[in-house]
């Protein structure tokens, strides 16, 4: 098919197993280049766990990852970055005693090429990176509109201005495909709303492809050109936003059997 | 007054020592959250080599420079080949390696240059700056040493990419990963320059109380004292705590308890500020969430 072939992220088949307890169950779906893409369901039905495996942070027990027809399971979680695929944490997990900066800055590092014999010399190459790394740094600092905390330690921030952080930070790699992982999770209304908005402009102006977790309904039935269902490990829908709310298992997973 | 003076001058002197060996213990620790018994024993052997070097006719600053580099070298070497494969063992069995360290260098630099003491070359004179006995321009050295390795390391961790990845690493080893760091050659990095630190304390040290195979032992109980008083994740208050831990131990040392006691100061100073202050004057209280 040559929709397959132009996909961005092509997941085939992956199930994962912890044990005896089946976490993921052949799943198979397609990212197209551009695309926002919503990956949903219930607690537990193996979204966060399907996303550590694009991250390689879990290794499938079967299947394959192609990204932009390189496999993922091939390359070490070091190189992920550099293949172009960032990432995002629901629980934040950034660099608390560095400032927003220099955080930010870290995620260019997959980026940067300075050996260590360049740096400790001080040779040109080092000092420029350094420089270009903070220059990308400090746009990325204006787009996502965090001017006023820029030098502040991450550690002390607002539950939302980090999430802000980590999306800037993600963004520093120059990512092709970014994973986000529940960014509306803790944000009140306006929040999500401001949000909405930066996740459009992350592929609008920064032309980054999303994938992303949510459980916030309303924010991924708008926000997303195709939404994929899972619940229990399998995948059980996939289709536009109008599509998959219509279909009558996904409701029967959210709502219960009666309501089907 | 003058004798109050020369009791800080001195000081000084030994707290910029303590210093060296306190930023060693630090970027360790930092970097690993472990505390590496070995580091002075470290610093001695790499001191013999800077020696031998010398005996065999080499420019002081030459051997200075090698003896850094091989240092460095050595402590890359210790991290990839000991101390990797222990990645994942508890902390007892790290403690155990770092004292095998201890007493393997120990025992390479008796069996290798004796124990009889040596004299190891100062590269700064012994004559005074301002002519009246106060202050030494090798006391002045000492200290000009430590402070332009502090500039040079705080240049390195603020304005470099690489420096930036090693605090990453250190702070979130699962993140750095993610970004595209190679934790665990951040790591092996820490130990290089903390061994290379440990060298030039080694070097500065040597002149003054001579070399032999134990002559880091009680400089490395005043470098533990120096980096818990600043704070043990924190290289800046580690030279800071290495200093007042210096200048405190002289002016105690010449005015309350004598010269004897000196070293018993230093553990008081250990056992109190772990009692009072565990997180050191300039350290942060760091909460764990369990």
């Amino acid at each position: 098919m040559t929709q397959e072939a132009a996909a961005l992220l092509s997941v085939r088949g992956v199930s994962v197993r912890f044990g005896g307890v089946v976490a993921l169950d052949d799943v198979t779906f397609d990212v197209q280049p551009g695309q926002i893409a919503g990956l949903i369901g219930p607690n537990g039905a193996g979204k966060t766990t399907l996303f550590n495996c694009l991250s390689r942070l879990y290794t499938p027990s079967s299947g394959e990852i192609l990204f932009e027809g390189t496999s993922v399971l091939a390359t070490p979680r070091h190189k992920i970055a550099a293949l172009g695929i960032g990432r995002t944490f629901q629980n934040v997990a950034l660099f608390d005693r560095l400032t927003v900066l220099e955080n930010v800055m870290v995620g260019r590092h997959s980026r940067t090429v300075a050996s260590f014999a360049a740096t400790a010399l001080r040779l040109p190459t080092a000092t420029r990176e350094f420089r270009a790394a903070r220059d990308r740094a400090e746009d990325l600092i204006d787009f996502m509109d965090l001017r006023n905390v820029a030098h502040w330690p991450a550690g002390g921030l607002p539950f939302p201005i980090r999430k802000r952080v980590e999306l800037a930070r993600a963004l520093a790699a120059e990512p092709k495909l970014l994973l986000l992982d529940e960014p509306a999770a803790g944000l009140n209304h306006d929040e999500v709303h401001t949000l909405e908005g930066q996740i459009r402009r992350v592929r609008d102006v920064q032309g980054v492809t999303v994938l992303l977790v949510e459980h916030h309904m309303s924010l991924v039935m708008s926000v997303s050109d195709k939404v994929v269902t899972i619940n229990f490990g399998r995948k059980i829908a996939e289709g536009t936003p109008a599509e998959v709310r219509r279909n009558p298992e996904v409701i029967r997973a959210y709502l219960g059997a009666e309501a089907a | 007054m003058d004798f109050f003076v020369q009791q800080i001058a001195a000081g000084l002197t030994s707290g910029a020592i303590y210093a060296c060996v306190a930023l060693g213990l630090v970027m360790i620790y930092v970097s690993t959250d472990h505390i590496n018994f070995a580091q002075g024993e470290m610093a001695m052997f790499a001191t013999y080599l800077a020696w031998a070097m010398i005996d065999a006719g080499l420019p002081y600053w030459i051997a200075f420079g090698l003896t850094v580099a091989v240092a460095f070298a050595g402590g890359l070497f210790i991290q990839r080949v000991v101390l990797k494969p222990l990645e994942n063992a508890p902390v007892l069995a790290l403690v155990v390696c770092f004292i095998a360290l201890l007493s393997i260098f120990n025992a390479l630099a008796g069996m290798i240059w004796s124990y009889t003491i040596k004299q190891f070359p100062s590269p700064f004179p012994a004559r005074d700056v301002f002519g009246n006995g106060l202050v030494s321009v090798q006391q002045l050295g000492v200290v000009a040493v430590t402070l332009v390795m502090l500039g040079l390391l705080t240049v390195f961790f603020r304005y470099t990419t690489l420096g930036l990845a090693m605090r990453a690493a250190a702070q979130n080893a699962t993140s750095a990963r993610l970004m595209g760091v190679r934790v665990s050659w951040m790591l092996a990095l820490g130990w290089g320059l903390a061994a290379a630190i440990g060298a030039i304390a080694g070097m500065l040290v040597a002149p003054i109380v001579f070399l032999d195979p134990n002559m880091m032992t009680g400089i490395l109980v005043y470098g533990f004292a120096g980096a818990l008083v600043g704070g043990i994740g924190n290289p800046l208050g580690a030279v800071a705590g290495g200093f007042i831990v210096g200048v405190l131990e002289n002016l105690v040392g010449s005015y309350v308890i004598g010269n004897e006691l000196k070293l018993t100061f230093a553990l008081i100073v250990v056992v109190g500020v772990l009692l009072l202050k565990p997180a050191g004057i300039f350290g942060r209280v760091i909460v764990k969430r369990v």
